[in-house]
């Protein structure tokens, strides 16, 4: 369980993260969603007590994070899979966290081992990939067994089977009734993953919605049709209350505002013959970017709109 | 009772953990420090630099002994002459004790760190003793060899030391208690400073830039200056004939650990408070 109660961040005129209340339950996978520069990392280093929040606070199982009587053992955190010493062994990396937390040195072994880090355990940190830091970055987050994890873009780096190793692990751990939180800017990614949705833009919380409800409602749906009579049809359509734009071709129309079915009757109902008539749903991808166009803070001008 | 495939929060054998203690950031950071080559490194080259340079510097001024003046030879100090080699040895430590913190910053490693061990003050307080007691050792270790090699190297040219003698006991101990007091020193400004170069340019100036130009003052400047400045004042402990305008050795470490202390302080609150 996680915490959070009017958290805002300002770095001098800037604020990262503004006004921000939310609480992260056990049991589900909970996805963080925003934009490059929403807030997410900031939020996260919050939690974590990395960052002191500017007004508001944050708590991890009912306590500010630098409360917690053993850190490792209640949270598993992977904010930056770089963020360790180059010259020390994978095992050794592991070893002085451990130790840190009176976590016990066979338990290392055991997260190398899930995070299949085995053969690389005596190499150097900096002569791991990028997808092998991360996975040590995972193990280490593993590492006292907690019921709350933290992960920042997890999957960044990694190759399919990583990806999908990290898909399971997260599933799993949710599973298990622990708290899962994921970061990510990717909605397609979180649609695969996620129970529940965070989402963020510009510091600010934008929805906190199941993935199901979000995609049901932001998710806008269309009717593509080809007809002779394409003309005809559209303004019937348009008596019946439905937004009709014109498609890629003088018999093609895009028709919003009435599904497929109603669609059909109304052509069959005045003799109007179709020869497509295909329900278009947009992408959740899409449904994100709307959501929070506004809100992204690097846009390349005359892409978007 | 069916229905409860989800476990509730948490698996089961959390029950059984304990709060972290000091005890274990301090084995932390011991295993920290001795997993990284920088550590082996610089403590050899502590060694070879208090040791080896120590005996030339012994055989070499042993042997112009005899054609010294008056005045040099009243103030002839086989013993500090032997541990001379140790103060340039000092830049290793102090470059070692700036690494063991600014290294975690340039890395990204002091948040892994933080997020292991939130209450900060306990990741400052045990880095700094762990890396004060393997200075500790291996400075005293160095310095009884510097002592034990250069006085063999001195004597039959000129007067040497013995460690019975009045004062040698405390200044060849004394090397390593400098170096030791310099190791939590180096701790706090790469705790201070954050940026590796930074705080070793730091170091250098605080070492020897900044004794260096105190020599060029007038006698007037200079004789409080280089009474007073830490890193000279400490360097009474190492001396058996005390020169004029200096501390008394215990004084002269005193205010090595007065400076240290401050800048410790500085460099504790600091870390406290900024986001990392």
């Amino acid at each position: 369980m996680i915490e959070a109660h009017g958290l805002v961040k300002r770095y001098g005129s800037t604020t990262a993260v503004n006004d921000l209340s939310f609480s992260i339950r056990p049991g589900m996978v909970t996805g963080f969603l925003g934009p490059n520069g929403a807030g997410k990392t900031t939020t996260m280093r919050m939690i974590l007590g990395l960052d002191v929040p500017t007004q508001g606070s944050v708590t991890v199982a009912g306590r500010s994070y630098r409360d917690l009587p053993a850190p490792l053992r209640e949270v598993g955190a992977l904010l930056d899979a770089r963020a360790l010493h180059g010259g020390r062994r994978a095992f050794d990396h592991l070893l002085c966290l451990a130790r840190s937390n009176g976590i016990p040195r066979r338990r290392v072994d055991e997260v190398l081992h899930i995070a299949g880090l085995q053969g690389v355990a005596r190499r150097r940190a900096k002569g791991l990939s990028l997808g092998m830091s991360q996975r040590l970055g995972i193990a280490a987050a593993l590492l006292g067994d907690p019921a709350v994890l933290i992960f920042d873009e997890p999957v960044n780096g990694l190759d399919p089977d990583g990806i999908h190793w990290v898909r399971t692990l997260m599933r799993a751990q949710a599973a298990q009734g622990r708290t899962v939180l994921v970061s990510s800017h990717l909605m397609s990614e979180m649609a695969l993953t996620a129970d529940h949705l965070l989402v963020i833009g510009k510091g600010q919380l934008i929805a906190d919605t199941s993935v199901e409800e979000f995609v049901r409602s932001s998710s806008r749906q269309s009717v593509h049709v080809r007809s002779p009579r394409a003309a005809e049809l559209a303004a019937r359509c348009r008596q019946a209350g439905a937004t009709v734009r014109a498609g890629t071709g003088p018999d093609v129309i895009e028709i919003t505002g009435m599904d497929s079915a109603e669609a059909g009757r109304l052509a069959a109902a005045h003799g109007i013959a179709l020869s497509e008539l295909i329900p278009v749903r947009a992408s959740l991808e899409e449904a994100f970017m709307e959501l929070t166009r506004d809100s992204v803070e690097y846009q390349a001008a005359g892409v978007t709109r | 009772m069916t229905g409860t495939a989800i476990a509730p929060a948490g698996p089961d054998h959390r029950a059984a953990f304990r709060p972290a203690t000091f005890g274990d950031v301090l084995r932390s950071e011991w295993t920290k420090l001795r997993s990284v080559r920088s550590t082996f490194w610089a403590l050899t080259v502590t060694v070879v630099l208090g040791v080896g340079l120590g005996a030339v510097i012994s055989a070499a001024t042993a042997h112009g002994y005899a054609r010294s003046s008056v005045s040099g030879k009243l103030s002839w100090d086989p013993t500090a002459v032997s541990l001379d080699g140790i103060g340039i040895a000092t830049l290793a430590i102090a470059v070692l004790g700036v690494l063991c913190i600014s290294s975690e910053y340039s890395s990204g490693m002091i948040r892994t760190s933080l997020i292991a061990v939130p209450k900060r003050g306990r990741v400052l307080a045990a880095k700094s003793l762990v890396f004060a007691v393997v200075t500790f050792v291996v400075g005293e270790v160095t310095s009884f060899a510097a002592f034990f090699a250069g006085q063999a190297l001195i004597s039959g040219h000129a007067p040497h030391a013995a460690l019975g003698d009045p004062g040698v006991a405390r200044a060849v101990a004394g090397a390593g208690l400098a170096l030791t007091a310099l190791a939590v020193l180096s701790v706090a400004a790469g705790t201070l400073l954050r940026h590796p170069a930074a705080a070793i340019a730091a170091m250098i100036a605080v070492l020897f830039i900044l004794p260096g130009i105190a020599q060029a003052l007038p006698d007037s400047w200079r004789n409080p200056v280089t009474e007073f400045w830490p890193t000279l004042a400490v360097g009474q402990l190492t001396t058996v004939h005390q020169s004029a305008h200096t501390l008394q050795p215990w004084p002269g470490f005193g205010v090595m650990c007065l400076f240290t202390a401050i800048v410790y302080a500085i460099a504790w609150t600091l870390l406290d408070r900024r986001d990392a």
